[in-house]
């Protein structure tokens, strides 16, 4: 398929968008639902109590002089106050830094994080510059989190939104449950991984472990490296070019670009064979009862 | 869901005891009920570290004759080093169940700790050339206190912080376990072994003890068959992979070797820094960082993975 712009991908409609995008492709059977939000939409969506920062306003946090919930609060206050880009230093693989941020704020944590970093987050854009423990990202619903070294397991679990990225190599079951958003992985990723997922999309430029997609419901994973092996009803799907583009623009946006291209990855979308997807009730059944 | 670490130092000695009390204690919300620590310092050849136990740590409160009971132990303990010819060169007690002693022996020691097993209450905790095996009810500063471990300068070692889930909490299932009756074999664990029972029974029809319920003790005991028949620590971590079943990762450790190894699922979590001279591992960062607080490259190691480390 050749490329489409933006401009002509906005007038299509939702079904020709999906398709377009090679979520489906001819093998598949079933149903399929995604919700695509417009671009334009997603800055609406602000919650009302969102404190309204300035990002040139820019203060430093020690957090050896915090335990993690002291360290969480200061970064309340100092928003409230009206500072934009937040640095955490020395967080020593600090549990939990940066969770529940759910406005607008650059947050620059200085090091490496333990389990569950800036989870829960809602648009945030997020720098760490060392590794992050298990389920970094874990239900983040929009923003940018961008991890200079490896993450732990279950990185990005139940992800709903927003593109959750670590350069180096991350555990197993990466984006567990994952219903939306993004995940790239510049290096590889461990058993498991997509696991139960149900929307979004996961690009691993390594390669991947054992039983990849298991059981997943839908969502589409790109993988540039080796697949040890699928999981139960993941399936290898056709790579379009829309696919491609997107892995070029998305990759490129993260420096994670490879020199060979991204001709060489391997689509993998859900058989749906499972959760007995060819027997939903017939809408028209529904409407006599 | 307890915690795990180890460290090992290549080619050189180092404050171990401070390194692993500090690693312990940075893991105690991972499991406050007991701590326990192997670590391993300088090899005397023919000379014997024996760590044992008179007594469970709540039973000392137990009636009046309760020390009058320890004493008596302790004394048939000596009466039956004496009886295998093991001669006690050192005698230390950090608490009044609790006890070290430093022998010669050039005999059997299984049949000498099994005879000294034999008496009700005694639980040979380790014995070894190099190792010194330390656990009770607290967390990491209190039995490091407890039992001086600050000062133990050593190449290695392996500890573990526990909540209990599948067993009491009393020494006796405390990790770490003694790969009884391999001197200086110790082993630490993170998850739940599903098939302990079968594997039990098939342990002990070859002869092996278990002294305790905890599902931790079977890695011990498991260890100790391969390496009786012959299996390098490598071969029997690889081998445990597919003949153990549930969620676990694990540590060992031996005079000169330090080895992890991760179930299928990859389901417990480890970190690891590795550098030329120093390998350093936990459940999680915050430990590691409690000894490196620069900034260092770490990695979860992935499902099946097995690595040994020389000292």
């Amino acid at each position: 398929m050749a490329s489409v712009t933006d401009q002509e991908l906005k007038q299509m409609s939702q079904e020709e968008r999906v398709t377009a995008f090679g979520m489906r492709t001819e093998q598949l059977t079933g149903r399929s639902l995604y919700i695509e939000f417009e671009e334009d939409e997603g800055s609406n969506f602000t919650y009302p109590w969102a404190p309204d920062v300035d990002f040139n306003k820019r203060v430093e946090i020690d957090a050896d002089e915090f335990d993690t919930t002291g360290a969480n609060n200061k970064i309340r206050e100092l928003m409230e106050e009206g500072y934009g880009t937040i640095v955490i230093k020395n967080p020593r693989g600090k549990h939990s830094l940066g969770v529940g941020i759910l406005s607008r704020l650059n947050l620059i944590i200085e090091g490496s994080t333990g389990y569950f970093g800036v989870g829960l987050i809602d648009g945030p854009n997020v720098r760490i510059n060392g590794r992050v423990g298990w389920s970094c990202g874990e239900n983040m619903m929009s923003g940018t989190v961008l991890i200079e070294k490896n993450a732990g397991s279950t990185f990005g679990a139940a992800i709903r939104g927003g593109d959750l990225v670590c350069r180096g190599s991350v555990g197993s079951r990466t984006g567990i449950d994952m219903k939306g958003g993004t995940i790239i992985v510049g290096g590889d990723t461990g058993a498991l991984s997509g696991f139960m997922m149900q929307r979004g999309r996961m690009v691993v430029c390594g390669n991947a472990g054992k039983n990849l997609g298991d059981s997943m419901y839908d969502g589409t994973i790109y993988v540039g490296g080796e697949i040890q092996s699928l999981g139960v009803d993941a399936v290898p799907a056709e790579l379009t070019q829309l696919d491609k583009d997107w892995l070029t623009r998305k990759l490129s946006q993260y420096d994670l670009m490879p020199e060979t291209g991204v001709d060489h990855f391997t689509k993998v979308v859900a058989g749906k064979q499972l959760w007995n997807y060819d027997n939903l009730e017939p809408n028209e059944k529904k409407l006599i009862l | 869901m307890c915690g795990i670490a180890g460290i090992i130092h290549r080619g050189k000695s180092s404050n171990v005891g401070q390194e692993m009390t500090s690693m312990l204690r940075s893991l105690k919300h991972r499991g406050p009920d007991s701590t326990g620590f192997a670590v391993y310092g300088a090899n005397t050849p023919g000379d014997y570290v024996m760590r044992f136990v008179l007594a469970e740590q709540e039973d000392m409160s137990k009636g009046f004759d309760m020390k009058k009971i320890v004493e008596e132990r302790l004394e048939l303990v000596e009466e039956r080093l004496a009886e295998h010819g093991a001669e006690v060169k050192h005698r230390e007690s950090a608490t009044d169940y609790a006890k070290r002693f430093i022998i010669h022996h050039t005999g059997d020691t299984e049949l000498m700790a099994r005879h000294i097993e034999d008496i009700e209450g005694v639980e040979i905790l380790s014995m070894g050339n190099s190792l010194e095996l330390i656990k009770d009810l607290g967390d990491a500063d209190v039995v490091s206190d407890q039992y001086g471990l600050g000062a133990f300068e050593g190449t290695h070692g392996i500890g573990h912080t526990r909540m209990a889930t599948e067993s009491d909490v009393d020494i006796r299932s405390a990790h770490p376990y003694w790969a009884f009756p391999y001197n200086d074999v110790s082993v630490v664990h993170n998850g739940q072994i599903t098939n302990y029972w079968i594997m039990r029974r098939q342990l002990e029809r070859q002869g092996h003890r278990f002294m305790s319920h905890c599902d931790s003790e079977l890695l011990a005991v498991y260890t100790a068959n391969n390496l009786a028949n012959g299996v390098t620590l490598e071969d029997s971590m690889r081998r445990s992979i597919g003949e153990i079943d549930g969620v676990f990762t694990y540590l060992v450790a031996t005079k000169d070797q330090l080895g992890m190894a991760k179930d299928t699922m990859a389901a417990k979590p480890l970190v690891l820094y590795q550098s030329d001279d120093l390998i350093v591992m936990a459940s999680e960062e915050v430990a590691i960082r409690s000894i490196l607080p620069q900034e260092i490259d770490t990695t979860d190691p992935y499902d099946e993975e097995v690595f040994v480390w020389q000292a």
